[in-house]
Parts: C-alpha cells; structure tokens; sequence
C-alpha cells in the first residue's frame, strides 16, 4: 500500500510542476463554461417572428403576448393572409410564423383541442429547431398554466423535453453538455498522455521490471485525475449556478455520483488509449479526435439526436456523453431520482466495466 | 551461475535481432556485453529483465526460470535503462524516494549501498533531474537501479553520452559495488572499456563474435598485427590500402594498425614500399592487439563467413 | 603551427551567459582553412552553446566572431550558405528514399536541377550506391547511412564542415570508415570541426582544443598537447585537465 501512495504521490507532484497541465485542468473548464454560457445565451434572443391570427380571442392575443415577452422573441409584423407567409420568409427577418387556426378559443373551449401552426424557416436548420422548441415550450407552459386555472384538461402537444425548463434558457442545456464534454477530456485525455509520456521517457521500463503490479500502476496513475475531475465537475456545477443561474433541482449526492460513473469511464478510455499508442502527441490525437468531437457532434449536446441521419443516431447510441447528459438534465432541470435514469447509468456501467476490461487485458506486463 | 542464457533467438517484423545467443554470468562478476548500437544489446537485457519474450531460448537466473517468473526475478534485478529513466520534473532526491517507495524500502534502509554512489550528486538534491549533466544523471540513475539492494544490477550502456572523465569514474564505482557482492551486467558501445571487465561478450548485428576474459580474447588474435606511421597519417593509410598484400588497414589514433594477407613479408619490406611511396619519419612495429583489433577481426570473419554461407 | 595559415573561423573574446551562468566564458581561437579542428570537451561544458553560435544558430552575449568571412551579428544567411552540418542524432530522413534526399537537401542549399541531378550521380557513383538509389534510408546499413549523411552535408561544398558527434555508438569499422571520409574531405581543402567522445579519434585532428567549464582549458596539436602533460595518448590528456576541477560542476 504505501508503493502504491508514494506512487500517487509521485503524480500529484508531475501535475502541480506543470503550468500547461494545470491551466487545462482548471483553466480550461472555467473558460469553456463562460464561453458556451455566454454564445449560448445570447443565440436565442429576438428572433423575429411573424404572426398570423385568424381568431384574435382572448386565448390566443394572451398566448401571443406570453410568446413575445419571452425575451426570445421580437414580432416583426402581423400578417393577415396565409399567401403573405413566403413573401415574408423571403425577406429574411422573420424566422418563424405562428399560424393560429381561427376559432381558437371556442375550439379549445369546445373541444379541448385548437391547432397552432408553426412554420420556420430552414434554410438555418439549427436555428429553426431551436425556434420551434423554444415557441413549443412556451406554449407548452402557457397550457400548463391554463389547465391549473380552469381544471379542465386541454389537449395539446408540448415538447416534453423543455416542458419543466420554464424559463427556457439555452445555457441550461449546454451546461450538461460541457461537462459531460470536460469530464471525459480530461480524464481521459490527462490519463492516456502521462501514461504514454513514461512510456516515452523511458520510465516505463524501470516500473515494469519494479515488484509493481501492473495494476497498481495504473491505478496508481490515475487516483490524481479521479480527484482532479471530481473537482472539476463540481467547479462546472458550481459555476452553472453562480453564473448563470442553473439550479440543481434533484438530488446533489446522485449528481456527483453519477459524475464519479462517468469520470471513471473517461479513465478507463484514458487507459485504453495509452494502450494502444506510444507516444503523448498521438495519445492527445486519439483523444481528441475519438472522444472530443463526437461528444460535441453525436452526443446531442449541440445538434438534436432526432434530427441526425439514422446511421448517426444508431451512432450516437454509443457516445458516453449522450447518456451522461441524459442523465444530468434529468436531475439537475427536473429534479428527477434514480428511478428515472437507472437505465442511462446502467449502460455507463456497461460501457466502464467494457474499456476497463479491455484496457487492462491490453496492458502490458512486458514492452511487447 | 547466476545468469545463464540459452540459444536465446528474438525477431521484430521478420529482421532477426538475436541469433542463438549463449553464455553466462558467474556470481559476483562483472560481465561486459560490448557490440556498436544496433547490435542488440537493448534487446537482449530487456529479455534478461522480463521486458521482452524470446522467441526461443531459455533464461534462468539464479536457478529460476526468467520467463515464466517474471515477478520473482523483478525483485532480485536492478535495471538501468538506457536513456536514464528519470523524471525530469521531479528533484534528485525525489527520484530516488519514489523508485524506493516502488520496491519497498526507504533511502534510509540501504542508504549504505548507495553511498558512494549518492553522496557525489547528494548537494543537489533539491535540483529537478532534468536539469543535471550527464554524468549526474548517470550517478542517479545508477543510484535509483541499487535502492532495493538487487542481486543483479543491469545496467544497459550506461556511458552512452558521457564524457571520458565521468565515464572513468562510473567504472571505478562499479568496481567498488561488485567488491560488496553484486554480480554485474553491463553494455557499451566503448571498445575500450572492455579491459575493465572480468569477461566479455563482444555483439554484432545480434550474434556473439566471442565471450572471454578481455586477455584471452586478445591472445587467441591469429594476426601478427603491425603499428605503422609516418607524417601524412592519410596518405599512409590510403598507400597501405592499395598495396595487394595488405588484408587490412585502419587509422588507430596516430598510426595505422596493419595486417597483412601473408605473414611472411617483413616490416623492412614494408618500410622500404613507404618510401618508395615518398614517406617521411616512418615507424614501423609489431604490437599486441587491442579489444578494438580483436573485434575488428572478428567483425570480418563473421562477415566472410556469411559471404561463403 | 609556424607557418601563416588562412582563417577560417576568428573567434575573438566570445561570451554567452544564460542568466547569471556564463556557458561560453570569454573563448578565443582560430580555425584555419583545410585543417580538421577537434572540438572536446566534458558534458556541459559549452560544447554544443559554442558550435550553436558559430552556425548561426544563437546569438552571442558578445564577442568578435567571424565564420568563413562573414559577420555572426548580421551575416547569418551567407554563413549558412557556406558551412555544413552533421549531427549523430539528426542526418537523413529514414522514410525517404536515398535519391530524394540528396535531391532535398540539395534543393534546401539552392541547387539546381542539374546540379543536383549531376551531383547526386556523382556521389552514388563513388559510395558505391546506385542500386540502391531508390531504396529508403531505413532500410540500408548504419555504415552506408552515415556516409551518405557526410556527403549530404558537403553535397554544396562548403567550406567550412560541423561535425557533431558523427560517430556514437557506431561500431569500430564503420568508425573509421567515417574517418576515411572526414580525411578526404579536408584532403579536398573543406575544413572540418568536430567534437567527439573517443579520445583516439582526437588523435586524427590536426589540433584539439579541449572545453573545460565554459572556456578553452587547452587548444594545440595532439603531439604538442601529450608532450606538454607527459602522457602517451589524448585519453590521458583530457583525463589530466578535465580531472583538476572538481566533479560538482560538471
């Protein structure tokens, strides 16, 4: 045991000596939350919309006016005449129009259902997703709240996934992402480098003909970044509410449990990793390209899983940090237990037990 | 025996590194494995301290079997690799804690071993390894490579890139060590450290050319080898080169070391060609050879042997 | 060396300091054309700070320095053109073929197509290399490799040749094969620095100067220099002088 900490030891001492490995460790997560926090936030904001009210009820003028004081939205022009919704589109203001059927309010007296419809523009594929998501949630609350006043059950649709983030902000939906993206960066990146490094050194050697395990080896390498990433996962919370706001609505000790999973799955890829490489530049590479971009890319972190080409979402299906964000957004935005994220954790589980597996079938006794 | 190696064979991607290599290490001795880089001296130390499988061949050390113990023999081996490894960002003093804490012991416990060895770089203990020369580097690493009091110390070219003076007194220290008993094996690329072991095996291109106590090696040289100079040390050896009865001609420092296809032609003879040729100042004697001339030798029986295989 | 020789490297009062410690402490010596200069020295003791300067490299602190006429301070470009340089470590690209890296570096020293065409044949044509024209370095013996790597570096003809370590860790034959060529090259009037770790190779210089902590501890002919301390060969000479400082500072 005490080879083993005079070990962890030796590590803690490699990282603190290292102002490049220290500013990616704490700097870099720090400027990555302020960074997307901020581009986010301000990518939604005044959209211009137009719309077109063929009822002009008190439901529908008291649903438009929710739409435009969201602060998400500026209406540029009411229209009168369907024919008049490609001249506007053609303009290039307006992002979306919001058609209201007319008899809006008495149907949904009557029958408990109207029709809303929502035409954006795709010429911005990314924008109008997240125009219409944005106009769905809002009038997803707005049913909502009527249903509250009035007992009565109204039929709508409303997009599920924003439905408990009422106030809508992009930040809350990138700062899952981040982490799930930091997390396993550097974990895994961190890892998979200082292990290859004393394979570069040379120092490998010398620990391999030690009474070493190899086991203790690698566990002795990556005790530090267990830690490191654990304060950075609580650095990222922490900075999510301060900054911006981002509450923790379910419980704080299933978070961070949860972010130990996933950490302890970026080591095991870490390690598998340094496996298969001989030297830091093409461990860096490897992570990068293996693990960065498809966590941005796949992950629905940025672009929507459902709008990806099936082969893509098939895809997406074996990104860690799509279940990882799962995971997060259900506790941290609805407040929800275990009960409603066991199966995301299983398959983390899964996935860690998989790499780890591999990884240490792979690690060398010897150099060959 | 402490160490024996047999008919030890290794190939990577089909070049053949280790051709049927034998021979052993006696207990407390201080064996020299002497061949140029790239003969296969890295390789065959790191099949000897578990790092590498042959692919034929056997291994025991200490009466156990190399290959399949790989755990046992970890502890008894001290290994210096070459290329010192070190960590550049921690302190000399650092190094050394961490390797003891690795094989469970502390400085304090075998300080006595590493003594004479420490105490010469001990004042800079709190610099980073990285920034110290080469020589002190090779007092760590060596320093590092006896923490846990190994049985065998294997040190892979440990004077590669150091200056003759630390190389001088990296030989004394290695006396001095296996006066206490440890058996050593040691590499280099240096000819002329072979006198300082008690036996050596000379490599080339992965195959023994000869495994004998350094004088042995040296009286079992067929040739009678000449030592000749004059004042254009170029020119000698370009007329020795061309003269039809020379077998071979190389510059050693101020002279040429000669040999010639038949005994019988006297150094008068050669003596009388020089000047024929315009030499001045010319000397010509029979010497005893050198490690080098003995290697030399073998290097182009080896290769003639290969020529007519 | 009596009679009055050609310089081609004037080093006068050279100094480097890196912080408060001087690598190159006031070094003044010349080079004369055509000679084979051998450059010793102990690890650290400003070796390879001092051959850095004088190709260009580095700046110095201060001192007066010219290489094969020209101004270290402001003449970098043409010192470059006219000098060569081999290194143990870095010579040739092994994943190139032996043609296209004569044809590389002859283009880098601003050759001609048929200049280099012309030199290239010549040189395979006497290392005795032509069938192996489009071979790649990586698969031809050490002892080829670095004869190649010699011509390379004087594929331009320089004047002035650097020679860094050229034979570490190589074995006894190609040594002194390599010698040969060091030899045929200063025979051809190219002047040749080098530094080296076997003291018999110092033997084949026409003057050594030897490095002791960042200045010149000596600098003469090898016979001179084992006169002056008494001993039989170079070995002994830098054990004599490099061993009066103490080991520390090594």
């Amino acid at each position: 045991m005490k080879r083993f900490w005079g070990f962890v030891l030796k590590e803690f001492l490699h990282i603190f000596r290292d102002p490049r490995t220290m500013l990616i460790l704490f700097g870099i997560p720090i400027v990555q939350v302020l960074l997307f926090g901020y581009v986010i936030t301000n990518e939604i904001k005044d959209v211009k919309i137009a719309i077109l009210d063929q009822s002009k009820d008190h439901v529908t003028i008291e649903l438009t006016n929710k739409i435009i004081s969201s602060g998400f939205f500026i209406l540029d022009r009411n229209i009168k005449s369907i024919n008049e919704v490609e001249d506007v589109f053609k303009e290039g203001n307006v992002r979306q129009v919001i058609i209201f059927e007319s008899g809006f309010g008495k149907n949904l007296k009557r029958e408990g259902t109207a029709n809303i419809q929502l035409i954006a523009d795709a010429s911005d594929a990314n924008t109008a997703n997240l125009v219409v998501h944005y106009t769905m949630a809002i009038i997803g609350d707005f049913v909502r709240e009527q249903n509250k006043l009035t007992g009565s059950p109204i039929q709508f649709v409303p997009e599920v996934r924003m439905l408990y983030n009422s106030e809508l902000k992009g930040v809350y939906m990138f700062i899952p992402g981040i982490m799930a993206m930091i997390l396993i960066l550097v974990s895994a990146m961190m890892t998979s480098i200082s292990i290859v490094r004393e394979k570069e050194l040379g120092t490998m050697e010398t620990l391999l003909v030690s009474p070493l395990r190899p086991l203790q080896i690698i566990l002795g390498k990556v005790t530090p970044y267990i830690l490191l990433s654990f304060i950075n996962a609580v650095t990222i919370i922490i900075m999510g509410n301060m900054v911006f706001g981002m509450p923790v609505q379910g419980s704080m000790i299933l978070l961070l449990a949860e972010s130990i999973l996933y950490i302890l799955l970026g080591l095991s890829l870490g390690i598998l990793i340094s496996t298969i490489t001989k030297t830091q530049q093409n461990a860096m590479f490897i992570s990068l390209f293996v693990l960065m971009l498809p966590t941005i890319l796949l992950s629905g972190f940025i672009f929507p899983i459902e709008n990806m080409p099936k082969i893509l979402q098939w895809l997406s299906i074996l990104m860690p940090p799509r279940w990882f964000i799962t995971i997060i957004k259900n506790i941290m935005l609805k407040g929800t237990g275990l009960m409603y994220v066991w199966k995301e954790t299983v398959i983390l589980i899964v996935m860690t037990s998989v790499f780890l597996g591999l990884s240490i079938r792979k690690f060398k006794i010897r150099l060959e | 025996m402490t160490l024996n190696i047999t008919d030890i064979n290794k190939s990577f991607e089909g070049l053949q590194a280790l051709t049927d290599i034998t021979f052993s290490v006696k207990e407390g001795e201080l064996f020299g494995l002497i061949g140029p880089d790239g003969s296969g001296k890295t390789t065959l130390f790191r099949i000897i301290t578990t790092l590498l499988l042959p692919d034929r061949g056997e291994v025991n050390l200490f009466g156990i079997n190399v290959l399949e113990n790989y755990k046992k023999i970890r502890q008894l081996v001290g290994y210096m690799a070459g290329r010192f490894s070190l960590y550049h960002d921690l302190t000399v003093e650092e190094n050394l804690k961490f390797y003891a804490t690795v094989f469970g012991t502390t400085i304090e416990k075998n300080y006595d071993l590493i003594k004479d060895v420490y105490c010469q770089i001990e004042p800079f203990k709190t610099r980073k390894a990285g920034k110290l020369s080469g020589g002190m580097k090779q007092k760590l690493a060596l320093s590092c490579a006896l923490i846990h009091k190994p049985k065998l110390l294997v040190l892979d070219e440990p004077t590669t890139g150091v200056d003759a003076v630390s190389r001088m007194e990296f030989w004394e220290m290695l006396k001095r060590l296996q006066k206490r008993g440890i058996t050593i094996l040691v590499s280099t690329s240096y000819m002329d450290e072979a006198s300082l072991c008690d036996r050596v095996g000379l490599i080339q291109k992965g195959n023994l050319l000869s495994v004998n106590k350094p004088e042995k090696i040296i009286t079992e040289y067929q040739k009678e080898l000449l030592s000749v100079s004059s004042d254009n040390l170029y020119k000698l050896v370009n007329d020795l080169r061309s003269e039809k009865n020379t077998h071979s001609a190389f510059l050693f420092g101020q002279s040429v070391h000669l040999t010639r296809k038949d005994q019988n032609i006297t150094a008068e003879q050669v003596v009388k060609y020089l000047q024929h040729n315009g030499h001045e100042n010319i000397r010509v004697k029979v010497i005893k050879p050198g490690i080098e001339d003995c290697f030399m030798d073998l290097m182009n029986e080896e290769d003639e042997v290969l020529l007519s295989g | 060396m009596s009679e009055q020789k050609e310089t081609i490297i004037t080093v006068k009062n050279l100094v480097k300091k890196f912080g408060d410690f001087k690598a190159n402490d006031n070094l003044s010596f010349e080079v004369f054309k055509g000679e084979i200069f051998g450059f010793l020295g102990a690890n650290g003791a400003g070796k390879t700070t001092a051959i850095k300067i004088l190709c260009g490299l580095w700046v110095p602190t201060s001192g007066d320095i010219k290489v094969a006429g020209f101004d270290i301070y402001t003449q970098t470009e043409q010192i470059k053109k006219n000098i060569g340089y081999m290194s143990q470590k870095f010579s040739l690209y092994e994943d190139i073929t032996v043609f296209e890296n004569i044809r590389l570096f002859g283009g880098i020293y601003g050759l001609s197509r048929q200049e280099i065409a012309q030199r290239a044949a010549d040189l395979m044509h006497r290392l005795d290399i032509e069938h192996s024209r489009d071979k790649l370095i990586s698969s031809l013996p050490l002892g080829w490799r670095q004869k190649l790597a010699f011509s390379v570096a004087i594929l331009h003809n320089p004047k002035l040749v650097f020679l860094d370590e050229p034979t570490g860790g190589v074995d006894p034959v190609t040594r002194r094969k390599f010698w040969d060529q060091i030899y045929e090259a200063a025979d051809k009037g190219i002047t040749v620095f080098v530094t080296t770790h076997y003291m018999d190779e110092a033997e084949y210089c026409d003057r050594v100067s030897i490095m002791v902590d960042g200045r010149i501890a000596d600098l003469d002919t090898p016979s001179a220099l084992k006169e002056k301390y008494s001993v039989k060969n170079m070995n002994e000479v830098f054990l004599k002088i490099a061993r009066i400082k103490p080991d520390q500072n090594n």
